[in-house]
């Protein structure tokens, strides 16, 4: 029995390593093209600007859609190309009311439907839209001023179908959201890496864009398990059509600021995930590329990993809760004589000790890389600190009832 | 490049990396496990020769008083020996071939040691503080691993007691004598302490109650305690 955990544990780990190694590599694979398209943004302006609109759908976004709104209108982007759509999908507070102030600006249309979820009233938008290209900002996301500017760059290539912004934590304030500012820095760095490889499964809520024969051709959005961001886009790779990352292209977004909020969260887009790679299993295949080789697959085993190797954490250190009590029972607390001789001979040099420190390795030199491109600077905080101690505990919170929902069909609620 | 291509030699140039990562750690794990091995029977050497050394100074002091002959002249490394042997079987398994030679090793030179202490005891009409402890990590000794704090504990507040401690299924002959002849039943964990055995958990204060010398152990080091505080008080 135990002999299997370890050669499982051993599998993880190999897979693990693999994909660090893998990342590493095709970062330093493209280095110089990241620079070069920095370089390109500052000094190659667009040649043309086309038609975009902007579709805002709200829900109870009293305190943050105005924020929002203003985002998008201070965004250096010619107003006459610009429109944005503002729809209440039937909030009960006060968010249609403060909206009204915006209805009079010749940009700006708003809509009140009645409540049917996020993908209907992005739905609703989509059909009273007839830009360029389409795009959607959730109500509680703040858009830099050169974000659209960034994107429109990338549609110069007549392929791409789709371009995804850099997303980050919005101010954070307590210790929630700093992990989350880590894990979305973290994100920066691996869309980028996706788009490389061809392998962008997520189409993010806040800001990612589309050409309008995209919608035209494979429809509007789904439901798809209230993850229709990802859904949308798995939907694109089937169809092979072609999604970038634009990093510099910047939008913040504002995180949940207390684990029962981030667990809801997170519960919805890992049952979304497990949900929605379960509809498009056809993708796992050669015919799709690295997604469907590499990445996909990843991200499946990565739940499975995590929810196992947590599971051995803790069986472990139950164990060792229970020796330490058994110790305090029969003998008590050994207070007055620590024992202060440094002998190595203590050292646990394990194999799988030695190669879980080469693998955290792995991880904080991606992680300070993710970084350097999130926040232009290499920067050590709190922030890392506390993602690399206390994510592993969090997040198997979520993974545990996702995979749970998904086996037995529970269903996720948004909020 | 079409960025759906796949890279077959980006694949397999990770995979060869990884694998010589994978390769390293195996490598260094083992250099280390063998590093370990070699002090280990590095310290068993050492007790060796300090039995041997003390059973010749023992001969040729036989013959003379008894005021040179202490038990000072026992081995002194056993309790590391056995703590690294203890910590190497948990780490490598008690099924490793190589843990299982080191510790019948490690069991003949307790029993030499204990014997060459019985004998000094005896000419030099001592009552020697020892404690023979039989364990089994087979899974049949609930309270063998409580035993076992319970003995490091009592090393640590009374250097002076030589606690040997035996794995009673270990297949080695002379260990199986030294059980025969004290009759020890195969209900453990088991004392011998004094000539008598005691089965089952003993704590700290029932071993100190068994042997009174340890009262008067402790009586002395709070005394010499005292008297170190008060004249640094004065």
């Amino acid at each position: 029995m135990i002999e299997i955990s370890s050669a499982i544990t051993y599998v993880f780990l190999f897979v693990s390593l693999y994909f660090e190694i893998f990342l590493l590599i095709t970062y330093f694979e493209n280095r110089a093209k990241i620079k070069e398209e920095s370089f390109n943004l500052v000094n190659n302006k667009v040649k043309r600007f086309p038609t975009v609109t902007i579709i805002i759908p709200c829900w109870n976004e009293e305190k943050t859609v105005s924020k929002t709104v203003n985002s998008l209108l201070n965004l250096d982007y010619p107003k006459d190309k610009l429109s944005i759509m503002i729809i209440d999908d039937g909030s009960t507070d006060n968010t249609w009311g403060i909206i009204q102030k915006f209805k009079n600006k010749k940009q700006i249309k708003v809509f009140r439907k009645e409540n049917g979820g996020k993908y209907t009233a992005l739905n609703f938008g989509l059909s009273k839209s007839t830009s360029d290209l389409i795009g959607c900002l959730d109500a509680d996301s703040y858009v830099d001023k050169d974000a659209l500017k960034n994107i429109v760059h990338y549609f110069e290539d007549k392929k791409t179908m789709s371009v995804t912004p850099s997303v980050k934590v919005w101010k954070p304030k307590n210790i929630i959201q700093m992990i989350q500012k880590v894990e979305y820095d973290w994100g920066v760095f691996l869309r980028k890496m996706f788009s490389y490889l061809g392998a962008i499964y997520v189409t993010p809520g806040p800001f990612s864009i589309f050409k309008k024969e995209v919608f035209e051709k494979l429809g509007g959005y789904k439901h798809a398990y209230q993850t229709e961001d990802m859904e949308l886009a798995v939907r694109m790779q089937t169809n092979h059509y072609k999604i970038v990352n634009a990093h510099d292209a910047i939008v913040y977004t504002v995180a949940p600021d207390s684990i029962n909020k981030l667990y809801k969260q997170r519960l919805r887009w890992t049952y979304g995930f497990i949900k929605n790679v379960m509809d498009y299993k056809h993708l796992f295949s050669i015919k799709y590329g690295n997604l469907g080789i590499f990445i996909l697959p990843l991200a499946s085993i990565s739940i499975i990993s995590g929810i196992y190797i947590i599971t051995m954490a803790i069986i472990n250190l139950a164990f060792r809760i229970f020796d330490f009590y058994t110790k305090w029972s029969v003998i008590g607390f050994d207070i007055n004589k620590p024992d202060l001789n440094f002998d190595w001979f203590f050292i646990n040099t394990s194999f799988m000790t030695i190669i879980s420190i080469i693998s955290l390795m792995g991880i904080v030199a991606l992680l300070f890389i993710a970084r350097k491109m999130a926040e232009k600077r290499f920067a050590f905080g709190m922030d890392l600190v506390y993602f690399l101690t206390l994510y592993a505990f969090i997040s198997p919170l979520w993974m545990f009832k996702a995979v749970y929902n998904a086996i037995f069909s529970v269903k996720t609620y948004w909020r | 490049m079409d960025n759906r291509k796949i890279d077959w030699k980006k694949y397999l140039y990770t995979f060869v990396i990884t694998a010589l990562i994978f390769s390293t750690a195996i490598f260094l794990s083992n250099y280390f496990s063998q590093k370990k091995l070699a002090e280990i029977r590095l310290i068993q050497d050492t007790i060796a020769i300090d039995i041997l050394s003390s059973e010749t100074q023992f001969s040729l002091l036989e013959e003379l008083s008894c005021k040179d002959v202490t038990t000072e002249i026992l081995s002194k490394e056993l309790g590391s020996l056995e703590e690294k042997l203890t910590y190497t079987e948990k780490d490598r398994g008690s099924d490793d071939s190589e843990i299982q030679t080191l510790k019948k090793y490690y069991s003949l030179l307790q029993i030499k040691d204990y014997l060459l202490m019985s004998k000094i005891s005896q000419k030099c009409d001592k009552t020697p503080i020892s404690i023979v402890y039989f364990y089994s990590n087979k899974g049949d000794c609930e309270d063998c691993e409580k035993a076992g704090y319970v003995l490091t504990r009592l090393r640590q507040e009374y250097p002076e007691v030589r606690v040997y401690a035996f794995d009673y299924n270990l297949d080695i002959s002379a260990l199986q004598t030294l059980i025969s002849i004290n009759k020890v039943e195969n209900n453990l964990p088991a004392l011998i302490i004094g000539e008598k055995v005691y089965y089952g958990f003993q704590s700290l204060e029932d071993i100190e109650d068994l042997i009174p010398e340890l009262t008067e152990l402790k009586e002395l080091k709070n005394a010499t305690s005292t008297q170190a505080t008060t004249t640094k008080n004065n």
